[in-house]
């Protein structure tokens, strides 16, 4: 199990929605070969940041196994997840990829005590029996700044969002988990609050070793908690790296449009020139080449047809042709 | 010059189930001066009243809402009125031609059936009786200006993207040239490119017509780069009001120092602290002062009586003892 060290590997993933049926048939692809790595031994936050439509949230339950990908592979430390039979590995892995959702106020069921919640995953997952349900619950709550006192016997409405959000990311740590799948955990969260929830990822991640997938559209957050992001449009990534240079020196056009249109929360640096949109809603997802064409101020004739390919350069893989040609000029 | 102001505006949802009474203290003693021709941001997190405000500023008062104390003074021009007097019929003629609201989801404002061309046509003759080649030129005129394609006109609403849809409804609100919009978080559904797109759209009506713009957001961000001054709501009340410049450099109030101290921004990775505690319940709020459970300079008096705003510099307001040592 042991033997690579890969936590997780995402190699070629795709998925295509079927809708309607019969002769109004129409196809979608949400993800459109998708690949990525996360490391074993060397915990991280890797965000996945795109607008909505851009296929980060089906790459997140694809990850988490809820739905099974049309094509490529999900590699968890070297298991193909699709081939994971039988009841003992699926709990290993279940127990090991453990989701928060969005929303802390659908998370839970407005009837049921929040506890409940806590106790049926400790029981679930044989954490503990019965008698001794408590005391992983307790160490799970403490490591996200809760007690077990606070908790028991209350109902969602009791507590804010951002308490709801901590208990949910609770319950996820209860089965001590390597890797969380965070589904837009901070958009649902009181401005006031979600920095401290922000910052408890990245205690988790330096003080547990717990490795995030970080899902958000807010890149102003990504930056702040993130490692690695990985910016989707379109069902593909099209640039991946270090947080750092693709924020702050983003290659490419789609990830530049993106950056430049982050408001700063800063009087004095409004933002610059104008942007123009689109009228009407876009056949995007039906487009050959690459999915950004239609709006590229640096297009050509290839991208209309062609997706490009991921080209490697400053740090970062960039799935854009402006830097293609600049390559194969090096190389030539 | 004011063109809308308030005094100590109080605005509660009474509700009285099986004998068991629940205030909502939604707007609890707001005092604003909006002047002419800017624009003004009210920021806040979800349940501090600041819809509330809107609601109650536009006249929207229905049970559970009750008004208990103050009024809407309108100075618009030379017509003069509080908008909580009004009956009906005068609130119908008022609405979208002096005063206009922009709401957040612009699929629900949208008639799904009718073309975006219908939705123009019975908004313009609620108010004005026009003939059809006016009309085209009207709508076609403030499309052009707002650089829009005249054939939106012709498309339903699924049509159109999701920033068309909101700016086509900012500029059906628009058309009939309010002096006073209100826009309830106009852009916070959208990605962030087409929420660029839809703000600074607001921001060139705001230039060309000069009229004035009342933003609710709760994305500071947005604030700082369209608004003039910027009004900072907790707990249905007023907590600080400066100019944007002003609040974003020297904030006063506590909470505000949180709020903006815990902004994130691109570039900057240094560490954010969140305001401990969370925001109390608009039904069961603290005495004296409701940011005092979370704050870290609480005094004695704090937890008794609500410090009042005052100015406290040119135009800056805030409402704690520690900064007015008010007596």
């Amino acid at each position: 199990m042991e033997q690579n060290n890969k936590l997780l590997e995402v190699k070629n993933l795709i998925k295509i929605f079927v809708i309607g049926s019969g002769f109004v048939r129409s196809r979608i692809t949400a993800v459109e070969n998708v690949s990525f790595e996360l490391e074993i031994n060397k915990p991280e936050i890797f965000t996945l940041a795109g607008e909505s439509g851009s296929g980060k949230t089906t790459l997140a339950r694809m990850i988490l196994g809820f739905i099974p990908p049309s094509s490529g592979n999900i590699l968890y430390k070297g298991k193909d997840i699709s081939q994971l039979k039988g009841r003992e590995i699926e709990l290993w892995f279940m127990k090991d990829v453990q989701p928060v959702f969005q929303n802390p106020f659908e998370t839970f069921n407005p009837l049921k005590k929040v506890d409940s919640y806590l106790y049926e995953t400790v029981i679930n997952y044989s954490i503990a029996d019965k008698k001794n349900a408590s005391k992983p619950i307790e160490e799970a709550l403490n490591l996200v700044g809760l007690s077990l006192q606070e908790v028991s016997g209350r109902y969602p409405h009791e507590f804010s969002g951002g308490q709801l959000q901590r208990i949910s990311i609770a319950r996820a740590l209860i089965t001590k988990p390597a890797l969380l799948i965070a589904d837009e955990p901070v958009s649902m969260v009181d401005a006031s609050l979600k920095m401290s929830i922000c910052n408890l990822f990245k205690e988790l991640k330096e003080k547990q070793g717990v490795s995030i997938i970080y899902i958000t559209h807010d890149l102003a957050t990504a930056y702040y908690v993130s490692d690695r992001i990985a910016i989707m449009f379109r069902g593909n990534i099209v640039e991946l790296g270090s947080v750092e240079k693709i924020l702050t020196d983003p290659k490419h056009p789609y990830t530049k449009i993106l950056r430049d249109s982050v408001p700063e929360p800063d009087p004095e640096r409004k933002w610059q020139g104008r942007i123009e949109l689109s009228s009407f809603e876009e056949k995007e997802y039906q487009s050959k080449g690459c999915k950004f064409a239609g709006r590229c101020p640096y297009v050509m004739d290839i991208c209309r047809n062609r997706m490009p390919e991921d080209v490697s350069i400053d740090g970062r893989i960039v799935k854009c042709y402006l830097y293609a040609s600049k390559v194969n000029k090096a190389i030539v | 010059m004011a063109i809308l102001k308030t005094e100590n505006l109080k605005a509660y949802y009474i509700t009285e189930i099986f004998g068991v009474k629940r205030t909502v203290r939604a707007v609890d003693g707001v005092s604003v001066s909006i002047n002419n021709n800017e624009i003004f941001g009210i920021a806040g997190e979800s349940g501090c009243g600041k819809s509330t405000l809107i609601k109650t500023l536009l006249g929207i008062v229905k049970p559970p809402l009750t008004v208990l104390e103050g009024g809407v003074n309108y100075s618009i021009g030379d017509k003069k009125f509080d908008i909580l007097a009004l009956n009906q019929k005068e609130l119908k003629s008022i609405r979208w031609e002096y005063i206009s609201y922009i709401p957040q989801s612009s699929m629900s404002v949208l008639n799904p059936v009718r073309r975006i061309r219908d939705s123009f046509k019975s908004f313009i003759n609620a108010h004005k009786k026009i003939e059809k080649e006016e009309f085209k030129n009207l709508v076609e005129e403030h499309l052009n200006a707002l650089g829009l394609p005249t054939e939106v006109l012709n498309a339903y609403p699924h049509q159109l993207s999701g920033g068309m849809r909101q700016r086509v409804t900012i500029a059906l609100a628009t058309i009939l040239r309010p002096k006073v919009i209100f826009a309830d978080e106009p852009s916070t559904a959208l990605d962030v490119v087409v929420q660029r797109g839809v703000i600074q759209l607001l921001k060139d009506i705001q230039q060309e017509q000069k009229n004035t713009v009342i933003l609710v957001t709760h994305d500071m961000a947005i604030h700082a780069n369209i608004c003039d001054r910027i009004a900072i709501m907790y707990a249905g009340k007023i907590i600080e009001e400066a100019k944007t410049e002003e609040i974003f450099k020297n904030p006063l109030h506590p909470y505000t120092k949180y709020l903006i101290g815990s902004l994130p921004k691109i570039g900057d990775k240094s560490y954010r602290v969140s305001a401990p505690g969370s925001p109390p319940p608009l039904t069961n709020l603290p005495p004296g002062c409701s940011f005092h459970p979370r704050c870290p300079y609480t005094t004695e008096r704090c937890k008794r009586e609500f410090p009042k705003l005052v100015e406290v510099a040119d135009s800056h307001k805030v409402a704690c003892f520690l900064v007015s040592k008010e007596v």
